[in-house]
């Protein structure tokens, strides 16, 4: 159990500040994802927390405490790297035994006993006499989140786990973590991904973040319904949401109007905008039908099931009513 | 046309594969005839011949049987593998600082280790000699490991700490949450993944010390106290005129043989580490 | 969203915590490096600086301590006779010092350059795809295991006036109309040195360029065997500006090497005036004319010349040494 607190977290390098000031509650038992394009800083933020970077100026706390000078080991956290980080000369085994047998008095049989339950619950059990090389890039992950369940931590500690694993895997491997976050209710954890879909499917709260400071914490559905800006309403939600500027968006009394594609609605006639189909895509259960109507880019509406636009054909659609987002010239919202 | 292109491929070909050819006799030759003569005894030494004619084990039993050649080498082996183990001790956890730690001053001290070890050995000289002086250790082995440590450790220092700096930081990280301090870190993580470069880079620096002339030279005085290349450059008979070739060679071949099987066996690894040294920097 | 509100930040005053982890790494890398640097200050640091001392005093190998500091007069002094006239001595106006200087400096640039020549040719060769790549590399690695002692004496018997086999063969090729007594004559105990060196490091020099060689991607060849880019072409244009990193890291490390040189000289041309390099010259002040201060005034300028040059080297010919691709 543990809330992590932080309080104007800045970090710089050299010269360069890279985290520019960040104020972030972070609950207990929570699973809280860090997401934004690379360069944002989401995994500068999270080697803060975990310590292996100092932090430049202001405060982290878990549960209240400051913990800023304290050394990873003692944070109580553990961590899982996008490279698995095992180390190869070692057995599974002693891959996730490493960190017990470097505390003072942890005994023989309660060492065993924890990696034993460990890798039962991730069933590595099989591979505990197996180095890291002899494993497939899916189990390897496996043992590295053995690894951390083992240090039986308060927080748990996620740097892009996915990248390195194929499509296929990586939704299994997802889904396994949402399972193990069940299963650890109160630990809490934080995840950090470049991949909006991550984010949604697993976070509790989404921290957006951009350039160094936050965009946005909330919910997957608060931002997916009220985004806090331009930026994130751009970045959560597949595919993107459509921006329409200008003249446009004026009879809606905004400098920019946002409508995602699954909001928009195809009328035969009399619509809002109007539209050539330069680009359709069938994806089975649902379609996108992309317009050129001289916005920046082109506007795709998200259909269910099969549609049968060609390119060519002019169609007029309009948005639903409530779900529209209106933002002023700065990409603040209109409430 | 056809033909003419041919004509010119072949031309081509057996160009290249006679400059092979060329380099490899040229590499090989002067060793291959060292060990020629070194099978060579009485007046079979003084007729050139460039196929083996006659063997006779006379100039190993001479070498080995009289005088102190044997000792010498035993002088050699002890003073290089000492030198080594010495300089990797210092090494390994000077490079782990050099590699891993960041802090002021870091590239000018990388280069000053790199100006050490291009060193001018003789414009220290007078200074070591100074130093082995009053230390007591003149004419002793311990004068030789205290003196090749001016170009093993800079050596190993900057050969271990490019291939330190190439080892995945994910995995010092992961041990730093783990517990780890920088020394288990060093002996538990590092050392089981360096050790294909603690190999090859001891096996230079080996070398290096086995075949180190000058202080050799200048800090022992005895025969007993000598190394191989020195016991080899100052093999002489009665006069200058009686040069004794035969054993010389024989002397040669045995402490070049060593070295080119260890050499031969390591290739990859020591191409690898010279490159380390030098290219990537 | 009500439990999220922060208090407002507390003033921090710019409190900059240094956290126990890296108080503990800079802490381990201070004690991590005490070692090996009390190590080079006791073998490199002290030594240099004594050797810069005794140039400017009187020692003598017997009487190190009780030297007495003489100034420059070991570097240059003058006396003025009765007759007015003034004359010189010292390191400065020494002859044979100089005749040294120019040895050496000849020595390293032959050797150096024919090294980088041939170095490069073997590369080349060692770059291509062929039956027996191995054998070739197995078989330049050779003379770089042998000792320089060895290969020396190795090539004195090989050059030898009498019995050498370089003279039977040169006279049986008809390349010699005479034997000739390569290391003893003054005109050729340059050459022999050369020779002996050039064979001994060749392949050195090969594998360093070789390595910068292999990181040259394919597929600019590919690109440029495309585009009808005579080989020849190719190689200047192409191989040599992409290797000259490696290259110019190469020859440096070369070239002070060969500034140095002492063991093969020292056995293979003894006592030649034409081949007598700083580093032999100061060692035989040093040790065998006991000229102890006078040595340590040779060993001095010879590491400022070989300071000076290196420091030139680099900056005219913008070395890095971190290869250039980082």
């Amino acid at each position: 159990m543990a809330n992590i607190q932080l309080r104007n977290v800045r970090k710089a390098f050299g010269a360069v500040e890279v985290i520019k000031g960040i104020d972030l509650n972070i609950r207990s038992g929570e699973f809280m994802v860090f997401v934004g394009p690379s360069g944002c800083g989401k995994s500068t933020l999270l080697r803060l927390v975990a310590g292996l970077e100092d932090i430049t100026s202001g405060e982290l706390a878990f549960d209240g405490k400051v913990v800023n000078g304290l050394a990873p080991s003692k944070r109580g956290i553990a961590m899982v790297f996008q490279s698995y980080a095992l180390y190869p000369h070692m057995t599974v085994f002693d891959n996730m035994a490493f960190g017990l047998t470097l505390e003072k008095g942890t005994d023989k049989d309660e060492i065993r006993k924890r990696v034993e339950n460990a890798a039962e619950l991730l069933q590595i059990t099989p591979y505990l006499a197996r180095l890291p090389k002899q494993l497939s890039g899916g189990q390897r992950q496996r043992v590295a989140i053995g690894r951390a369940i083992v240090r039986d931590p308060k927080v748990f500690l996620f740097d892009e786990p996915l990248s390195n694993l194929d499509a296929a895997l990586r939704v299994a491997t997802r889904i396994e973590i949402a399972k193990l976050h069940e299963s650890m209710h109160n630990v809490t954890m934080i995840y950090v991904t470049h991949d909006q879909v991550e984010a949604m499917t697993l976070a509790d709260r989404i921290c957006v973040l951009r350039d160094g400071l936050v965009e946005q914490v909330g919910t997957p559905m608060e931002l997916y319904e009220t985004p806090d800006s331009l930026f994130v309403a751009g970045f959560i939600g597949s595919p993107k949401m459509n921006f329409i500027a200008g003249d446009k968006a004026k009879p809606f009394g905004a400098h920019t109007v946002g409508v995602r594609g699954e909001h928009l609605v195809i009328k035969p006639s009399d619509g809002t905008w109007s539209g050539t189909v330069i680009h359709t895509e069938n994806l089975g259960a649902d379609s996108y039908v992309y317009l050129e109507m001289g916005t920046e880019e082109p506007v795709v509406v998200r259909l269910d099931g099969v549609n049968n636009y060609k390119s060519g054909d002019v169609v007029h659609i309009s948005p639903m009513d409530d779900k529209i987002h209106r933002f002023d010239a700065a990409g603040k919202p209109i409430r | 046309m056809v033909g003419t292109f041919d004509l010119w491929k072949v031309t081509k070909t057996t160009l290249f594969y006679l400059l092979v050819i060329f380099i490899v006799v040229e590499s090989v030759f002067p060793f291959y005839y060292a060990i020629l003569t070194s099978f060579k005894t009485g007046t079979d030494l003084f007729r050139v011949s460039y196929w083996p004619d006659s063997f006779s084990w006379g100039n190993y039993a001479a070498v080995l049987n009289t005088g102190s050649f044997p000792r010498n080498l035993l002088n050699s082996v002890f003073i290089s593998a000492t030198t080594v183990l010495l300089a990797l001790f210092l090494a390994i956890t000077a490079s782990f600082a050099l590699s891993r730690v960041r802090f002021r001053g870091r590239g000018l001290l990388l280069m000053t280790i790199l100006a050490v070890s291009m060193f001018p050995q003789i414009a220290v000289l007078a200074g070591l000699f100074e130093v082995i002086r009053s230390l007591g250790i003149y004419n002793t082995p311990w004068a030789l490991i205290f003196s090749y440590t001016i170009f093993t450790l800079p050596f190993t220092v900057w050969v271990l700490t490019t291939f330190m700096r190439d080892l995945p930081i994910e995995i010092e990280e992961a041990a730093i949450v783990d517990g780890a301090s920088p020394w288990v870190i060093i002996t538990r993580v590092f050392m089981p993944l360096m050790w294909p470069a603690l190999v090859t880079t001891g096996l230079l620096a080996f070398i290096g010390a086995w075949n180190e002339f000058l202080f050799a030279l200048t800090f022992t005085s005895s025969n007993d106290t000598r190394t191989v290349p020195v016991a080899i450059a100052l093999l002489s008979g009665g006069s200058s005129h009686e040069i004794p070739w035969g054993a010389i060679m024989a002397a040669s071949v045995i402490v070049t043989i060593p070295l080119v099987v260890l050499v031969l066996i390591f290739q990859r690894k020591i191409v690898s580490g010279l490159t380390a040294g030098g290219v990537k920097g | 969203m009500a439990t999220d509100t922060l208090a407002p930040p507390m003033a921090l005053p710019g409190v900059r915590i240094k956290s126990e982890l890296m108080q503990q790494r800079a802490r381990a890398a201070r004690w991590f490096l005490l070692p090996m640097l009390i190590a080079l200050a006791v073998v490199a640091g002290w030594p240099l600086l004594r050797s810069i001392y005794f140039s400017f005093t009187d020692a003598s190998l017997n009487n190190l301590y009780g030297a007495e500091w003489v100034g420059f007069n070991n570097y240059l002094r003058w006396t003025t006779l009765d007759s007015g006239k003034t004359v010189y001595r010292g390191l400065l106006v020494d002859p044979k010092w100089w005749g040294a200087v120019g040895n050496t400096l000849r020595f390293a640039a032959y050797s150096v350059t024919f090294e980088a020549i041939f170095g490069m040719i073997v590369a080349l060769v060692l770059n291509a795809e062929f039956k027996g790549r191995g054998i070739v590399r197995a078989a330049i690695l050779i003379p770089w295991a042998i000792p320089t002692i060895v290969s020396a004496k190795m090539w004195s018997w090989m050059l030898n006036d009498q019995f050498g086999i370089l003279n039977d063969l040169g006279m049986k090729l008809g390349l010699l109309s005479q034997k000739v007594a390569w290391t003893a004559n003054a005109d050729t105990a340059m050459t022999a040195v050369l020779i002996v060196d050039i064979w001994k490091t060749t392949p050195f020099m090969a594998l360093l360029i070789l390595a910068g060689l292999q990181m040259i991607p394919k597929d600019i060849y590919e690109a440029a065997e495309i585009d009808g880019v005579h080989p020849v072409k190719q190689f200047f244009r192409i191989t040599l500006p992409l290797v000259r990193p490696a290259l110019m890291v190469a020859i440096i490390f070369r070239l002070l090497d060969a500034l140095r040189i002492f063991d093969l000289i020292y056995v293979l041309t003894p006592n030649s005036d034409s081949t007598k390099t700083m580093s032999v010259l100061a060692r035989e002040n040093l040790f065998d004319f006991d000229k102890f201060a006078y040595g340590s005034a040779m060993s001095t300028m010879l590491f400022l010349i070989i300071a000076v040059l290196t420091i030139l080297y680099i900056w005219l010919g913008k070395v890095r040494f971190d290869g250039g691709d980082r």
